[in-house]
């Protein structure tokens, strides 16, 4: 006879072996490792909560700390591979096989594991992409997750940082998998309940907060003139030319130029309320003058920023936030927004190469994708009209019929140079490489050349809409890589043929005078700008105050 | 230290009135450059001197595509170059020809 419940059975019996550590639901830190033993076995797909904001560093450490004897071959299912414990769960054999998106600080770690056999990689993915694949097949048995505080009754309040939990513990809860939360603190009442008690098995009180990184944090003081050229340039050849209201930004300088400069430049060319005024964004300081200014209507975050939680409190017209006061955070919507909802994504990367293909996989680095190929690619689903969605996709055909789609305005933003004057385009991308080297099936590819729209460089734009084959396409590009060896190998008078069919446009094309390209520009000069911008709200974390 | 200087002619000569101007800072990935109104007709000059040796081929492409792009005839400029990138090269010297015709 078939047994139709053996999840159910083998949750029950897991809960059981765990009971002798836990008051009702409550587990105190020191047993946290012995709890994990209980509920955790061999083989399982675990999700240990981390992406690139917060971590549930407690639970991390825990599970790295098991015996390897007990628990091994686990299968990792999960947004970030970034703390050291996660890379120990694979070093100390506990864990074997990973699934993931985004690897951050870990990126050379991770490439070592993966070429010593430390780990069996499935795939890279984007957030929601995993997300997806949790409701398929790579569901969660067990979830380790991070928490401000929780009740007795296993509610969870996460604050600011809501992030990806709803959806681990959404995958992981309804498939009689076990769920175990890190809470900061445990209280009688929590503020607001973004987890509900029923879905959680066992709170664990952390003797510390959980780690959030302040990863969208962006001195002003840092930024270059050449990024505010070319903040300009895309603001007046891009925002304005297709009136993009609604929009995703990446996490670079030259985006944080683009913030810190709408409310001057973007002021003095009348933009205010045509452009930027719905974002699929973090609580980015480098907002805070357009926000200010009345520029931005609205904002939905993917997750939280440290120091930005008394601002966000008090500008709740903005931001999301739950009738505690406090930023309410959801990656998986986020991205989703940023997928069908914005007409534009503008970020930067670190390597183009001549059919527009970009990567941040360079030489021994696994950085994983995070969210940007999700916001950085056309939803071909999308079925409602706007004004720049229709004007993209005009401009992508030679003539246009009613059965004519929209496209995503897909922007990449990137200096022709990198650091140490590492040229950032490139005739082959450093990941082909890599994957013929580790024997990856595909490629790891952030953007791909079809999606981009338009790059943005010191040397111009290039509208790759208007490119009507590879060859055309590869000269747009070779005609904004400046003195990189790519720019250098351009074909003169081809690039001076798109120059004059408007496919490539230089600064002066554009009418932007290099002399306002100044550091004057920006409506902050530094973090402490950004504090009295705030009116006080703004409390940055440590490492960025350097007044 | 490296010094070199790099000639041209540009299709026009620089318009207004101006003597001499300065831009940009002699700091770590950035250069000042003093620009000149010294040049009969429509010559033009880039000295430079730079702390980053062994990259004369590529000054000259930068130089020769200023030249091109700007055409600034009668102007000498000085660079005193602390290992700026090629595209800051461009920039102060589009900026420096712009102080010279009067922009501010």
């Amino acid at each position: 006879m078939t047994e139709w419940q053996k999840q159910r059975s083998e949750r029950k019996r897991r809960l059981e072996a765990a009971s002798k550590y836990a008051k009702g639901k409550l587990v105190s830190p020191q047993d946290a490792k012995s709890l994990l033993e209980a509920v955790v076995r061999p083989g399982d797909r675990v999700c240990l909560e981390g992406d690139n904001q917060k971590q549930a560093d407690f639970l991390a450490d825990a599970l790295a700390s098991v015996e390897p004897a007990r628990i091994h071959d686990l299968h990792l299912v999960q947004s970030g591979v970034v703390l050291q414990a996660h890379l120990d769960l694979f070093n100390r054999g506990i864990a074997r096989r990973l699934d993931f998106s985004y690897s951050g600080p870990q990126s050379e770690a991770i490439a070592r594991a993966l070429a010593g056999g430390k780990i069996e990689l499935g795939a890279v993915h984007t957030y929601i992409e995993l997300f997806a694949r949790y409701f398929m097949d790579l569901t969660p048995h067990v979830a380790l997750i991070a928490a401000v505080a929780a009740d007795p009754a296993g509610n969870l309040y996460t604050g600011p940082n809501t992030e990806d939990t709803p959806t681990i513990v959404e995958a992981t809860a309804f498939k009689s998998g076990i769920v175990v939360a890190q809470a900061n603190q445990v209280v009688e009442k929590l503020p607001r309940v973004d987890i509900p008690g029923d879905q959680v098995d066992f709170i664990v009180e952390a003797d510390r907060p959980f780690y959030v990184e302040p990863l969208f944090t962006r001195d002003p003081g840092s930024i270059t003139e050449a990024q505010i050229l070319m903040a300009m340039m895309a603001i007046k050849g891009i925002y304005a030319k297709y009136g993009v209201r609604l929009l995703n930004h990446g996490i670079g300088f030259p985006t944080a130029a683009i913030e810190l400069i709408l409310p001057t430049y973007g002021e003095q060319l009348g933009l205010k309320g045509k452009v930027a005024t719905h974002f699929a964004l973090n609580p980015h300081p480098t907002l805070i003058p357009a926000i200010e200014s009345g520029w931005v209507e609205q904002i939905h975050c993917f997750g939280g920023e440290v120091g930005m939680e008394d601002y966000v409190r008090e500008r709740s017209d903005v931001y999301f936030t739950g009738h505690d006061g406090s930023l309410r955070s959801n990656r998986m919507m986020c991205q989703n927004a940023g997928l069908y909802a914005c007409d534009m994504f503008i970020g930067s990367t670190l390597q183009i190469d001549l059919a527009g293909n970009s990567s941040t996989f360079t030489s021994g680095r696994i950085a994983g994708f995070g969210g940007a190929p999700n916001m950085g690619a056309d939803a071909r689903g999308r079925r409602h009209p706007s004004t720049p969605w229709l004007t993209a996709g005009r401009e992508a055909v030679e003539t246009s019929s009613a059965l004519t789609r929209g496209r995503k305005l897909v922007v990449q933003v990137v200096e022709t140079f990198g650091e140490k004057m590492v040229p950032n385009f490139v005739e082959r991308l450093d990941s082909v490489a890599m994957a013929d080297e580790l024997k990856l099936a595909l490629a790891p590819v952030m953007i791909y050349g079809d999606d981009v729209t338009h790059i943005v460089t010191e040397d111009g734009i290039a509208n790759l809409l208007l490119c009507r084959n590879a060859a055309e396409r590869e000269q747009a590009i070779r005609g904004i890589a400046g003195f990189t060896p790519v720019g250098r190998a351009r074909h003169r008078k081809t690039v001076a043929a798109l120059r004059a069919r408007g496919v490539i446009q230089r600064p002066e094309d554009l009418g932007i005078d290099p002399l306002h390209a100044a550091r004057h520009l920006l409506a902050a000069h530094s973090i402490e700008d950004l504090v009295s911008w705030s009116g006080g709200l703004y409390n940055p974390p440590s490492k960025f105050r350097n007044w | 230290m490296e010094r070199f200087e790099i000639r041209g002619t540009a299709a026009r000569r620089v318009p207004g009135d101006r003597r001499q101007a300065i831009t940009g800072v002699n700091a770590s990935g950035n250069l000042e450059v003093l620009v000149e109104r010294v040049l009969p007709g429509n010559e033009c000059v880039v000295e430079v001197a730079t702390t980053i040796t062994g990259f004369r081929d590529l000054w000259q492409a930068v130089i020769e595509d200023f030249f091109e792009r700007c055409a600034p005839g009668g102007l000498r400029f000085s660079i005193n170059d602390g290992g700026a990138r090629p595209d800051v090269v461009t920039l102060r010297l589009m900026q420096g020809a712009r102080l010279m015709e009067g922009g501010e």
